[in-house]
């Protein structure tokens, strides 16, 4: 899903266990166009070490992960 | 060393069960490690060999006779929390990365089988020699 607006790529993850979002937010990287973010939204508690973990080894940026009611939204810059 | 600034190249595992709850490991493992970009080696062999036989992956359904009381719960949970056969994330995995699937020589002759009779995520069929050859070439080696 793409919004118009602010060319934000945003992946609903919620209720995937691991590694299910981290797969979800590796395919939609590669997707992207370098400089776009990508979003994904995940319940699954490996992500919260798993995704960051992740985004530094392959050389992305993590904008920020931000909490939500039950879930964690990762927002990843692509950068190469 | 810090985590993360030198990767294991390769996660090789011999998947000697198959029970699905051991083959759930052998999946989900084997998607971490293309995650991380690692290269991954299954060498299937007894067992784990049989459940990648024609038919079985969509099939099979057998749990470890240990844990009698809690399997058809755990497979109740995955049931209602959607979560994807083994199958379908080893499909994936090999989708995303090198994930090579091996058959071990020896048990296909003891079944009197050949590579059409075993799923087509069989990748090809090698004698143990090769499978340790290319293992030594990694970090981690799992036996499932």
């Amino acid at each position: 899903m793409v919004s118009a607006a602010d060319q934000k790529i945003v992946l609903d993850a919620r209720g995937s266990f691991c590694p299910g979002p981290l797969m979800e937010l590796i395919r939609g990287i590669r997707q992207a166009k370098v400089g776009e973010v990508v979003e994904v939204w995940s319940s699954d508690q490996g992500s919260r070490t798993d995704i960051p973990f992740w985004v530094q080894k392959s050389g992305h940026g993590l904008v920020g992960v931000y909490e939500e009611a039950g879930y964690a939204r990762f927002v990843v810059k692509k950068l190469r | 060393m810090r985590r993360g600034d030198r990767m294991p190249n390769k996660l090789s595992m011999v998947v000697f069960s198959g029970t699905v709850d051991r083959l759930y490991p052998a999946a989900i493992m084997a998607s971490g490690a293309v995650a991380m970009g690692m290269d991954v080696e299954l060498f299937l062999t007894f067992y784990g060999l049989d459940a990648f036989r024609m038919g079985q992956p969509q099939k099979n359904q057998k749990m470890d006779v240990n844990y009698a009381e809690l399997a058809p719960m755990l497979v109740q949970l995955m049931k209602e929390k959607n979560v994807p056969s083994w199958y379908d994330m080893l499909l994936k995995a090999k989708e995303m990365g090198s994930v090579r699937v091996h058959a071990c020589a020896m048990t296909l002759d003891l079944m009197g089988m050949k590579k059409e009779h075993l799923d087509p995520i069989v990748d090809d069929v090698v004698g143990v020699g090769e499978f340790v050859s290319n293992a030594k070439e990694g970090e981690i080696t799992l036996f499932l």
